[in-house]
């Protein structure tokens, strides 16, 4: 194992901005109790980009609820730290978590428009957001919000302010929700599937964007997905998932060229991309 | 040129237009969806059509397997004219072109097991002897690598990727000569994806099926297709055997395209030019050519004039005013 490796890998390492450590997560259902996570262990260096990635059911989303101290009420984390800024988030009270899922950890979603009141303009929303996390004045959180709309190129900032979410496409509402969560500048942001529901070229517009907001602020992003693809766009770390279990772990130009473990190079080689031949036509005898 | 046999399906200048009727003191926009789109398949390949939401591919799929009516147009497959085909027509038709959706799980009968379900259209039809179906349920359950004893299964009790297999299977049960496939699989994982799609191959090599192929995953129509279409805002604006067209692509949304897709091969030296904004509406769409409106290489002929698609190289047309000066040279 490389340095690089030993960071990205299973011991978290000293320089990491948010370490997960063991982390084993079961949940109650009707057909009884069940481990979802088993001893999950990864880590986020400060302003890199680390890639958990994975198939259905692999639990790379639920290691995000499990960081952000979401887990729906059948989850329960049963072993295991999350170490944010050398802080364990597993035995913070639910106040603490609060504060930290606002000012240090941001976060989007999938659904964008879901993610959203419908009810609320987006001005009063993302208003909101800073009202509760910072100590601006009224006015100056107006403007911060349009700062932040401006930031995340919303054409027409001021206009749209004032818009409610069904007048957004799917590409300009995940512009919001990430304007949403950089508007307390966290130092790690978790993108759970942020462009699977969107247009290729609208996922190209978002993806440029938050490699943008990582280089101008520094900020780390925690990011799943199951588009190997996009991990080679957006990964400097890579954390392969399967069955509730880390398969593999290491630096995205490692990993992706050398993978090591046997699932990840079935991934890999499972994986459409563009530079296969496409199949010629052959004449049939019969027409 | 004119020693060429008549393909298997021609689509000549479809339209399919929503909305426009007239209720209570007010008149509904028209929607566009379809708008002038023509294609061919030949007996044995695959046509990806391509595109994002909204452009019109789902909507020129149900047209030509009968769930949509065109509002203009004309559907010819082996030779006869199916837009004027009455009900039922339609249902004998309906045997030679098939369709798989989406999402496998919805297109299945809860209720019925696995055997049952791919038997009905056996019954349905009076294909073959009664007393055969049930063998022939297991010969289309082994085209499709089913095991046996999945047919006592339910659909809630098998995965994606098996229920899109007896997807399959029961689209093969009335041997078709065309199954219009609309992203069949996008909403399976990536090593189920594959497994499918290969699937889809073998197939088509042993029973000669020709599959449009709709998806929005340019990855993916690249592995299946012999050709490609790419569809904005309800036409056809690029089309062409599949290798020329991703290596050289003319229309500049297909290089924008092909530019967005995020990719693990290598090859991309530069960050390239991303499209600004999103598609406009299908209710209003831009005048004068639809994409101009998006479009980095833009002239004012461009927002004037709707450029025709016209043929430029082998087998290979575009809808642009100027494709071939475009490209390298950027």
């Amino acid at each position: 194992m490389t340095e690089r490796d030993r960071k990205a890998g299973t011991d978290g390492g000293s320089a990491a901005l948010l370490s997960v450590e063991g982390l084993t997560v079961g949940f109650r259902t009707a057909a009884g109790y069940a481990d979802i996570l088993h001893a999950v262990s990864f880590a986020v260096r400060p302003g890199t980009t680390t890639c958990v990635v994975g198939e259905s059911g692999s639990g790379k989303s639920v290691s995000c609820q499990a960081v952000l101290g979401l887990l729906p009420a059948n989850g329960r984390r049963t072993a295991g730290r999350i170490l944010f800024e050398g802080r364990d988030l597993a035995a913070a009270s639910e106040a603490e978590l609060e504060t930290i899922r606002g000012r240090g950890i941001g976060m989007v979603f999938q659904d964008p428009l879901g993610s959203l009141n419908p009810l609320h303009t987006v001005g009063t929303q993302l208003r909101e957001t800073l009202r509760l996390h910072t100590a601006l004045s009224e006015p100056q959180r107006q403007a911060r919000a349009l700062e932040l709309l401006r930031l995340v190129g919303i054409p027409e900032p001021e206009q749209r302010l004032a818009s409610y979410v069904h007048q957004f496409s799917g590409g300009m509402a995940q512009r919001v929700m990430i304007a949403m969560a950089l508007a307390c500048e966290p130092k790690l942001l978790i993108a759970d599937e942020p462009t699977t529901a969107l247009d290729v070229t609208i996922q190209a517009q978002i993806l440029d964007l938050l490699n943008r907001l990582k280089a101008e602020f520094g900020m780390a992003i925690l990011f799943v997905t199951h588009d190997l693809g996009v991990v080679a766009e957006m990964a400097d770390d890579v954390v392969v998932m399967r069955h509730g279990r880390v398969v593999e772990a290491g630096p995205a130009a490692r990993l992706l060229t050398a993978p090591q473990a046997p699932y990840t190079r079935e991934l890999l080689a499972a994986m459409p991309r563009l530079d296969v031949a496409a199949p010629v036509y052959r004449k049939r005898a019969a027409s | 040129m004119s020693a060429a046999p008549e393909p298997l399906l021609r689509v000549s200048a479809l339209r399919r237009h929503f909305g426009g009727g007239r209720s209570f003191l007010r008149t509904q926009r028209t929607i566009r969806a379809v708008e002038d789109v023509s294609l061919t398949l030949r007996i044995g390949e695959t046509l990806g059509l391509v595109g994002e939401s909204g452009c019109g591919k789902s909507t020129t799929g149900r047209m030509i397997v009968g769930l949509e009516r065109p509002s203009g147009g004309e559907i010819l497959f082996k030779g006869r004219d199916l837009t004027g085909l009455t009900p039922k027509d339609w249902q004998r038709q309906r045997r030679d072109i098939q369709m798989i959706f989406q999402n496998p799980q919805s297109a299945l009968d809860p209720r019925l097991s696995i055997g049952r379900q791919i038997r009905e259209p056996l019954d349905l039809h009076g294909i073959g002897e009664r007393g055969g179906r049930d063998a022939e349920v297991l010969r289309l359950m082994q085209a499709v690598a089913l095991a046996p004893e999945m047919a006592d299964r339910f659909p809630h009790q098998i995965s994606g990727g098996q229920a899109q297999r007896v997807v399959i299977a029961r689209a093969l049960a009335m041997k078709p000569s065309l199954i219009v496939c609309d992203e069949p699989v996008s909403a399976l994982d990536v090593s189920v994806q594959a497994t499918v799609t290969e699937l889809l191959q073998e197939l088509q090599e042993r029973f000669d099926i020709a599959y449009l192929f709709i998806s929005h995953d340019l990855r993916v129509v690249k592995k299946l297709s012999h050709r490609i279409a790419v569809m904005y805002l309800g036409q056809i604006v690029e089309e062409g055997p599949t290798d020329p067209v991703y290596r050289r692509p003319l229309h500049p949304y297909t290089m924008a395209l092909l530019a967005a897709i995020p990719d693990l091969s290598a090859s991309r030296a530069t960050r390239p030019v991303r499209l600004a904004g999103d598609p406009p509406s299908p209710a209003n769409p831009p005048a004068g050519c639809h994409f101009h409106t998006r479009c980095p290489y833009a002239r004012p002929r461009c927002s004037a004039e709707m450029p025709a698609l016209r043929p430029l190289g082998e087998g290979h047309s575009v809808r642009c005013h100027f494709a071939g000066e475009l490209g390298v040279a950027s």
